[in-house]
C-alpha cells in the first residue's frame, strides 16, 4: 500500500535549512491499521502531507498503491487524493455552508458522479456512521463527535484505498473520542487501510502497529516504554 | 465535474452573502442601466430626426448658401449687407428659373426667424417661416383645417398665415382657429390654415416674410426632383446653376436626402458612441468592484479552497468555481440592470416625453459586455484561488 524509501523533505527558515524528514523508510501493507506517533516538531505532519499526496518529497521514493508519485503534477495528485485517499482532520474541515449530506457528496462531485448515485452513496455512508437522521443538518447544528463522523463518512464516500486521519480525536472529549476510535476499528475490521497520525501514546496504543517518528527519522521498533515523547 | 453543479454552487455562495453580493452587483446594474438608457436616448434622437427626414420624401434636395463668405471686410456681416460690392444676391426669380429644368418639379426658397406673435392678450415667440406654395408639396405638408399659402398670397404679400397646432393651443386654447386674426410683430394677420402636426411654427408667404425679417438674398431653398430616380440629375442641374452664379463651389452646399441622412447619422452615431462610452466606463468600474470583492472572497475562503483541494478538486475546478461566481454576479447584475433600465426608459418616455429607442442589439451588447466584465475581472481572483497550495490553504485560519 505505502512504500517509502529514503524520503527527505527540507524547509527553509530564513538562512537555515531544516530537514523535516531526514531519510524516512516506511512500509504499510493493505488492510493495516497503523498509527504514526511523534511529538510536535517531529516531522509527523510533513510525513502525513506526503503520505496524503498533499505534498511531494524532495528526495527518496514513494510508492502509493503501486504508483511512484514523486513527480506527479498538482492535478494528478488531486486525482489520487480524490479517488484513493479519504482524509479525516483534527478540525473536521467540513464546509460550514453545506449540509452533512452535501459535505459527504463533495469528493463524489469532483469524481464526476451523477446526482442520483451521489445521493445513494452519501446516504449509505452516513448510515454507516449512524447519522442518517442528521444528514440535512449543517455542521454548526451538529456536536463535535457528530461532525467528525460526518467527516469520516466523507472520507469513506469515495471508497478510498487509504483512510488518513490526522489527530481525529484531538478536538473531542474522551468519551466521543473513544466512540470515534471504535468506529475506526470497525472500519478496519471491514477491510479498510487506516493510517492515524497522533501525538497521543494512548491513542497509538489502540492500533495494531505504531510507527514512531522523532526529529525527522523513524525510530526502530522497540518497546513502548522506551520511547520518550 | 458538471457545469450545472458549479453554477448551482455559485448561486449558493452568492445567496449565502446576499447583502455583499447585491452591492457588488449594484456596480454592474448602474453600468448596464446607464448604457441602455444613454444609448436609448442617442438612438431615440437619431430615429426621431431620421423619421422626420424620411417623411419629407426621397425627392427632396436642400440647398444652403453661405452668404457670409462672400465679400470682404465689414461687408460680410449678414444678409443685410448683401447688395454691396462683391456679393452675389440670389433673387426669387433666379431660384424659380430652376423650375424650367425637366428634372425639377417644385422649388421653394425659405426664410425663417423668430418673431413675437400676439393674439388677444396672449403673447409668445414663434418661429416664423416664409414659403412658396410649392413648399407644401416638397416636404409633404398636411393640414388639419383651412388652406395653405397660395400663389396670390405670395404675389400680393397678403398678411395670411398657417400655424401649427401647438401654437394654436398656446394662443387660443384650441385648434379651431381658422379665420381668427393675430399680430405678428405688430402686423395684423389672418389665420387661413392649421397644420396637422404638433408644431409651434407660423408659416407665411415668402415675399412678406422676406420683408418682415429684412432678408434680401435667399440663403436656403428646397427643390424636389420629378422622381426619386432623377434626384441625381436634378442635383447636377442645381450645381451648374449655382456654380455659374457664384464661381466658387465652397459657398453653397446641395444635399439630397441620402446625404442628409448620412450627415445626421454620422452626428448622432458619434453622439451614441460617446454616451455609450461614458456608460461603458461605469460598467468597467462595476467590474473592478467585482474583482475587489472576489479577491476578498478568495482570501476569506482560503480554508474552503484547501478542503476542496485536499479532497480532490483540481485547479480547473477551483478556477471555474470562482470564475462562474463572478460571471453569475455580473450576469445577474446585467439582467437586473436591463430591467431597471427598461423601467427608467418608460418613465423618461411617458413622463418626460423623451424620445427613446432601444434595439435588441444594444440590450444584447450590454448583457454581453457585463458578462465579459465578469469573466475579465473574475479571472485574476479565480486564478489566484486555483493556485493556492492545499497544505498552505488548509492551515490558513
Amino acid at each position: 500500500m505505502i512504500v517509502m524509501h529514503g524520503v527527505r523533505k527540507e524547509y527553509r527558515m530564513g538562512d537555515n535549512v531544516v530537514a523535516a524528514l531526514d531519510g524516512v523508510d516506511i512500509h504499510i501493507k493493505p488492510r493495516e491499521f497503523v498509527s504514526i506517533i511523534g511529538p510536535s516538531g517531529s516531522g509527523k505532519s510533513t510525513l502525513m502531507n506526503i503520505i496524503g499526496c498533499l505534498d511531494t518529497a524532495d528526495e527518496g521514493t514513494y510508492l502509493f498503491d503501486g504508483q511512484e508519485i514523486s513527480d506527479y503534477s498538482e492535478d494528478e495528485l488531486a486525482a489520487i487524493r480524490n479517488r484513493k485517499i479519504g482524509f479525516v482532520f483534527q478540525q473536521f474541515n467540513l464546509l460550514p455552508k453545506l449540509t452533512a449530506q452535501e459535505n459527504v457528496e463533495l469528493p463524489l462531485i469532483y469524481q464526476g458522479m451523477s446526482t442520483g448515485k451521489r445521493r445513494r452513496r452519501s446516504r449509505e455512508v452516513l448510515d454507516r456512521v449512524g447519522l442518517l437522521d442528521r444528514m440535512h443538518h449543517k455542521p454548526t447544528e451538529l456536536s463535535g463527535g457528530q461532525q467528525q463522523r460526518v467527516a469520516i463518512a466523507r472520507a469513506l464516500a469515495g471508497n478510498p484505498s487509504l483512510i488518513l486521519a490526522d489527530e481525529p480525536t484531538g478536538n473531542l472529549d474522551s468519551k466521543t473520542g473513544a466512540e470515534v476510535m471504535r468506529l475506526f476499528h470497525e472500519l478496519h475490521e471491514a477491510g479498510n487501510t487506516i493510517v492515524l497520525i497522533t501525538h497521543d501514546a494512548k491513542i497509538a496504543a489502540q492500533t495494531p502497529r505504531a510507527i514512531h517518528i522523532h526529529d525527522g527519522r523513524v525510530l526502530e521498533p522497540m518497546d513502548e516504554s522506551e520511547v520518550v515523547i | 465535474m458538471a457545469l450545472t453543479q458549479t453554477i448551482s454552487m455559485a448561486f449558493k455562495a452568492i445567496a449565502g452573502n446576499k447583502g455583499r453580493s447585491f452591492l457588488t452587483m449594484l456596480g454592474v446594474i448602474i453600468g448596464v442601466v446607464s448604457v441602455t438608457v444613454l444609448v436609448a436616448i442617442g438612438q431615440g434622437a437619431t430615429s426621431s430626426v431620421t423619421d422626420s427626414i424620411a417623411s419629407m420624401g426621397t425627392n427632396l434636395l436642400t440647398v444652403n448658401i453661405q452668404t457670409r463668405r462672400v465679400g470682404f471686410g465689414g461687408m460680410n456681416r449678414s444678409n443685410r449687407s448683401a447688395g454691396a460690392k462683391g456679393t452675389v444676391i440670389l433673387k426669387l426669380n433666379d431660384v424659380l428659373s430652376l423650375k424650367e429644368n425637366e428634372y425639377i418639379q417644385y422649388v421653394s426658397p425659405t426664410v425663417s426667424g423668430s418673431l413675437t406673435v400676439k393674439a388677444g392678450s396672449t403673447n409668445t415667440n414663434a418661429s416664423v417661416t416664409g414659403v412658396l406654395p410649392d413648399y407644401a408639396s416638397i416636404v409633404n405638408v398636411e393640414l388639419a383645417s383651412g388652406r395653405y399659402i397660395i400663389d396670390a398670397d405670395v404675389e400680393n404679400r397678403s398678411a395670411v398665415c398657417v400655424i401649427g397646432q401647438e401654437l394654436a393651443e398656446d394662443l387660443y386654447g384650441n385648434t379651431n382657429v381658422v379665420g381668427n386674426t393675430l399680430h405678428v410683430d405688430g402686423r395684423r394677420f389672418r389665420i387661413v390654415g392649421v397644420l396637422d402636426s404638433e408644431s409651434s411654427e407660423l408659416i407665411m408667404p415668402f415675399t412678406l416674410a422676406q420683408r418682415m425679417l429684412e432678408s434680401t438674398s435667399i440663403s436656403t431653398f428646397y427643390l424636389s426632383a420629378t422622381e426619386s430616380s432623377t434626384v441625381g440629375r436634378a442635383q447636377a442641374a442645381v450645381e451648374r446653376f449655382l456654380y455659374k452664379k457664384y464661381k466658387n463651389d465652397s459657398t453653397y452646399s446641395i444635399m439630397n436626402q441620402e446625404q442628409m441622412l448620412e450627415t445626421v447619422n454620422e452626428m448622432t452615431g458619434t453622439l451614441s458612441l460617446m454616451l455609450g462610452g461614458i456608460a461603458g466606463i461605469s460598467l468597467l468600474v462595476g467590474g473592478i468592484g467585482i474583482m475587489n470583492i472576489m479577491l476578498v472572497s478568495v482570501t476569506e475562503r482560503t480554508r474552503e479552497i484547501g478542503i476542496r483541494k485536499a479532497i480532490g478538486a483540481k485547479r480547473r475546478n477551483i478556477l471555474l468555481q470562482f470564475l462562474i461566481e463572478s460571471v453569475v454576479i455580473s450576469g445577474l447584475g446585467g439582467v437586473l440592470g436591463l430591467i431597471a433600465g427598461y423601467g427608467l426608459m418608460q418613465v423618461l418616455e411617458n413622463v418626460l416625453g423623451m424620445a427613446m429607442s432601444l434595439s435588441a442589439g444594444v440590450a444584447q451588447l450590454a448583457m454581453g459586455f457585463s458578462m465579459g466584465v465578469g469573466v475579465i475581472f473574475g479571472l485574476y481572483p479565480a486564478n489566484k484561488a486555483s493556485k493556492l497550495k492545499p497544505i498552505d490553504a488548509l492551515h490558513y485560519s
